[in-house]
């Protein structure tokens, strides 16, 4: 900046253009003007409402402005990336208003997968000077050979909502196109608008092209604080349960004393079933709308649209709304069950009024009387401002895999130099040659010890040195397989016509698995309505009407969420300190004095352990607050332990605060201590967990993603299900011929973080250790019965097939004796 | 197939290998849980749909599937000769996934195939992956061989007469059970034709619920499901489709 003063804040013609409509420019958007100046990255975090999207473009709009006539150079000047196909098109609509009021001479476009063929054409020839678009259409960008040219004149990338892309796969696929692109163009300067987070400094390392911090932080106003209240039902709260059908009459006042209200579930057939109960509750005939990932696009497209249009009251919604497309005047949000996270019920609350000197207003539904704990405790957390934290996060070599042929089929590249740009990602900072060179080498020729591919290399070194693509099919087939996300197998949804029951009108489209927990002849609930499933044929659920008849409600989700480290933490200590329960309505209360009376409450520190018998059964319940993925490894590694010492269990069962073993035999003279001991994460954990179908599906998710199997060939299109069959016995014979390979290491990483919680459940064990407090007891304790009511409803997860194929194999016996 | 199709009463009992010992147009037969098909009274060792080098023909093609697939096959191979010692194997067609897979073979592989086929007859029957006869490799070739009752080829056909044994289709169950389910490759037969699974490593499944099967059985038919270490005999009632 030179020493003449400050230049005016904006230039006249953005000045004016906030005066016109009684406008001052924040604090924050001022601040990033002035980033904008001096060519600094930045992160900006503000609650929703803040014009936080307008504070990231305002220093492109107001450079393309001043940019002489004529002479502007050919390609794109800001790339802004959204997490949200939908998002990318609203902020351009939202985009599109400024800059024709202003008369700006700027191009803004979308480009997202729904993107016509001749646009996207069209825009490859004539880039805009702003495009907006996703992570996975940046990826094709860079995979293309003229990626280098397109956009060597960049000047600012925007990444929206970054708080919710960068801590997953497709953040890190993302970070390694943003390294890419600073490659290209070295100009180019880097912003991050994100919501509230604990922790801004872990993003912008992240967002960072260098190991030095070169992102500013800039924050917006803090605005009003939210209102959040709890739902202290007249209802008594249940004692188990996740649909908080008891609450509906009060949740539906509730709405009818709002303006517009969110509805947030955590399931969609908790969405479904809310929907229902809402509108047989409905004597006022308020326009109450459904939106969840399953229903056709065309119909959530409605839903949106008279959402904006501000002709609902309600919308009953699963996270597909958790995300910032503007959703016009809500000025409630109601979060059915609980939240799980402190973070995701900020988010959620930010959906609502999007004024920032006005408080938002929350209402925290718990579902039963354990979630009454963690209601508060979010309610508390949320007041403190005290948020959950994630892990620092490390990339995943499957997405650098795909990243790397990506690179091959843009242009040639020299091996260190790639090294050195991948190095300059946030999530790869750390990434050793060794590590490279076998990414490099798996994506050559598969990675395999047996050197059997190597004449049939993807990729192969040239005279030159450098390292290319080996034909076009190569890099054809690369290009339709590029992304992160792997999205499951769709069946369609349709109505049954005719005698035949064939395929009719289609109603929505499900994954492969939402309908796994129903029989052909079950009534279930689907958009809203009854349906009688009546058969699954290809890639068709064939369904007829049945109005009016009670529908079966799968209850194994009770959420798809674990409950965050940070919040478990809050409920365990509010249990256990009695003062706290004050803030507990009387019936819940009275459950936690029963419980102190009956069994014990345990300090902070301890976990509670009972025993009891219950039945011709022996029981052992813990209640380590740890999330039911935990909780499954535990029963797991728990179950193998139980049997090794003879006591013969039988079942397990598990929710987000507790797990029950059944045994044939009592348990309550066992030595605990040892029981869980930490050394169970060694080889009883490997033993399960290479059989375990969770390792399988996180193979497959890795196989996609790396490249090793194909999401689609030209002219030919795979059903997830077949892939499901084909990776299995990859799998198996991959693990037998070598176990050492890299897709099983990203595998195992996967599985033992996402889906098993290995890491938490190694603190849970550190953390009880000395510490379990055992309560042998004559019955079960009142904490119990939660989840104890979860048996016989839950799958056994994993569950052995070969238990399967033996108790069929007993029913054709049978049938034959009969 | 639908439940109004009569019933046969399917006569078979657990041997002690784990297999399925049952009656097939009055053979007796043992349905192993490697997916083999053993002839006890002939000696002789049936499997169908090897698919040797599937991976390398992806991997020409672009898709590195694991090299492992063939030593895997001839691995399970191997250890089925060595327990039943066959005087005769038969490789039912389908043995190798393309024409080009057998100059595909490492020479490690090649001579593990030689060594399959000396002290005993092997008979390789010809398939529509593979019609032409190996090139470079010990064995009879056949487009179908008789024991007893049995007539052996690759392709099963409609309105067959008893006994005929084909594989081809690479049946496959799903079965339910409350609430969890599974699918595994199994034998379809109606006691009187039987279908063999593939025995390939890499080798996909059919659901026999597909409409595919329905002429080629006369009879609600049973499949021979194939647990790790046994093969469980289940009924057309606790099949689904996938």
């Amino acid at each position: 900046m030179d020493g003449a003063g400050a230049p005016p804040a904006l230039p006249p013609r953005f000045a004016d253009w906030f005066a016109a409509r009684g406008w001052t420019p924040r604090t924050h958007q001022l601040a990033m003007v002035e980033k904008g100046r001096a060519g600094r990255g930045a992160l900006l975090i503000a609650p929703t409402g803040g014009g936080k999207t307008l504070a990231g473009f305002l220093p492109s709009l107001i450079e393309l402005d001043g940019r002489p006539a004529g002479n502007e150079p050919p390609g794109v000047h800001t790339l802004y990336i959204s997490p949200l196909k939908a998002l990318a098109v609203d902020v351009e609509r939202n985009l599109l208003a400024p800059i024709a009021q202003m008369g700006l001479k700027v191009k803004a476009e979308s480009r997202t997968g729904d993107t016509g063929a001749a646009r996207k054409q069209r825009q490859r020839v004539t880039p805009p000077d702003i495009l907006l678009t996703t992570p996975e259409q940046l990826a094709l960008f860079c995979a293309w050979e003229g990626a280098r040219r397109y956009f060597e004149d960049l000047r600012c990338v925007i990444v929206d909502e970054i708080h919710a892309i960068w801590p997953t796969k497709r953040g890190d696929l993302l970070a390694l196109d943003l390294a890419r692109l600073h490659a290209f163009a070295p100009e180019c300067r880097r912003v991050g608008l994100s919501a509230t987070v604990d922790d801004p400094d872990q993003i912008r390392r992240w967002l960072s092209p260098g190991p030095r911090e070169d992102i500013d932080l800039v924050r917006g106003a803090g605005g009003a604080a939210p209102l959040v209240d709890v739902l202290l039902s007249e209802d008594r709260v249940p004692w188990a349960g996740h649909t908080a059908r008891h609450a509906m009459p009060e949740v539906y006042d509730a709405i009818r004393g709002a303006r517009t209200a969110l509805v947030f579930v955590n399931t969609r057939f908790q969405a479904e079933f809310a929907f229902q109960e809402l509108w047989r509750l409905n004597e006022h005939n308020l326009p109450i709308a459904l939106h969840h990932g399953s229903l056709a696009a065309e119909q959530r497209r409605r839903v949106e649209a008279a959402m904006a249009r501000g002709e609902l009251r309600a919308v009953v919604c699963t996270s597909t709304l958790d995300l910032g497309v503007d959703w016009g005047d809500v000025d409630l949000v109601i979060q059915l069950a609980s939240p799980k996270g402190a973070s995701r019920m900020v988010q959620r609350i930010g959906r609502a009024n999007h004024r920032l000197d006005e408080a938002s207003r929350a209402l925290l539904v718990p579902a039963n009387r354990f979630e009454m704990l963690e209601c508060q405790a979010a309610r508390e957390a949320i007041a403190e401002n005290a948020l959950d934290t994630e892990a620092e996060r490390i990339g995943a070599l499957d997405v650098l895999a795909q990243h790397i042929m990506g690179c091959a089929c843009s242009e040639p590249f020299d091996l260190a130099a790639l090294h050195d740009e991948v190095r300059s990602a946030g999530p790869y900072r750390d990434l050793a040659w060794e590590d490279f060179e076998r990414v490099v080498d798996f994506v050559a020729t598969g990675g395999y010890a047996l050197r059997a591919y190597d004449r049939f290399a993807r990729i192969v070194r040239g005279r030159d040195g450098l390292w290319r693509v080996r034909n076009a099919e190569m890099a054809l087939r690369h290009r339709l397989n590029v992304g992160a996300i792997v999205s499951p197998g769709m069946l369609a949804v349709r109505i049954a016509g005719g005698r035949r029951a064939s395929p009719g009108r289609k109603i929505g489209e499900v994954e492969e698995g939402y309908l796994e927990v129903l029989e052909v002849g079950d009534v279930f609930v689907f958009a809203g309505r009854a349906w009688r499933l009546m058969g699954v044929t290809g890639l068709d659920v064939l369904v007829r009407p049945a109005p009016g008849e009670e529908a079966k409600m799968p209850s194994w989700g009770g959420s798809k969420f674990a409950l965050s480290t940070f919040l478990a933490r809050r409920v365990r200590a509010m249990m256990s300190d009695a003062h706290h329960w004050e803030v507990l309505p009387g019936d819940v209360r009275e459950w936690l004095e029963l419980q102190r009376d009956r069994s014990t409450i345990a300090a902070t520190d301890e976990m509670l352990l009972e025993t009891f018998p219950r039945g011709h059964r022996h029981f052992l319940v813990c209640y380590p607050f740890e999330g039911r993925l935990a909780h499954t490894t535990l029963a797991m590694l728990l179950t193998r332990r139980l049997e090794r010492l003879g006591v013969g269990p039988i079942g397990f069962v598990c929710n987000d605060y507790a797990l029950a073993v059944w045994a044939m035999k009592p348990m309550d003279s066992l030595d605990f201590a040892d029981l869980f001991a930490q050394d169970m994460l060694g080889d009883d954990l490997e033993a399960w967990l290479a059989e375990s179908s969770m390792m399988k599906a996180a193979f497959k998710n890795c196989a996609l993603i790396a490249g090793l199997i194909e999401r689609r060939f030209p002219g030919q299109r795979k059903t997830g299900r077949q892939v499901i069959f084909s990776t299995d016995l990859i799998y198996d014979v991959l693990r037998r011929h070598q176990p050492d390979h890299l897709l099983l290491a990203c595998a195992r990483h996967d599985a033992a973080q996402s889906m098993i919680d290995v890491t938490r459940l190694g603190a849970l064990l550190a953390r009880i250790r000395g510490r379990i407090r055992h309560m042998a007891l004559d019955h079960l304790s009142p904490f119990s019965v939660s989840v104890i009511l979860e048996i016989g409803r839950q799958r056994s997860p994993g569950g052995t097939g070969e238990m399967v194929l033996a108790e069929a194999e007993e029913d054709l016996i049978a049938e034959a004796i009969a | 197939m639908s439940e109004a199709l009569r019933r046969r009463p399917y006569a078979f009992a657990a041997s002690p290998c784990g297999g399925l010992a049952m009656d097939l147009a009055g053979e007796g037969v043992v349905c192993r849980p490697s997916g083999g098909l053993w002839l006890a009274a002939h000696g002789v060792l049936v499997v169908a749909d090897l698919h040797l080098e599937k991976g390398s023909s992806f991997a020409a093609r672009g898709q590195m599937l694991p090299p492992y697939d063939t030593g895997e096959t001839l691995r399970r191979l191997e250890a089925e000769v060595a327990a039943l010692l066959p005087r005769v194997l038969v490789l039912l067609g389908d043995s190798f996934h393309d024409r080009g897979a057998e100059a595909r073979l490492t020479g490690a592989d090649r001579r593990r195939l030689l060594a399959l086929a000396s002290g005993r007859t092997l008979v390789w029957v010809a398939g529509n992956h593979d019609a032409a006869a190996p090139a470079d490799l010990a064995g009879d070739t056949a487009a179908a061989v008789a024991f007893g009752g049995l007539v052996l080829v690759h392709e099963p056909r409609a309105g067959a007469p008893a006994g005929h044994v084909a594989g081809h289709l690479h049946p496959c169950a799903r079965v339910a059970a409350r609430a969890a389910s599974v699918r595994r490759r199994c034998f379809v037969t109606d006691g009187l034709r039987m279908i063999l699974p593939a025995f390939g490593a890499y080798a996909g499944g059919l659901n026999v619920r597909d409409p595919v099967f329905r002429p080629l059985m006369d009879a609600a038919p049973l499949a021979v499901v194939l647990g790790a270490s046994r093969a469980h005999p289940i009924g057309w009632r606790s099949l689904r489709g996938d």
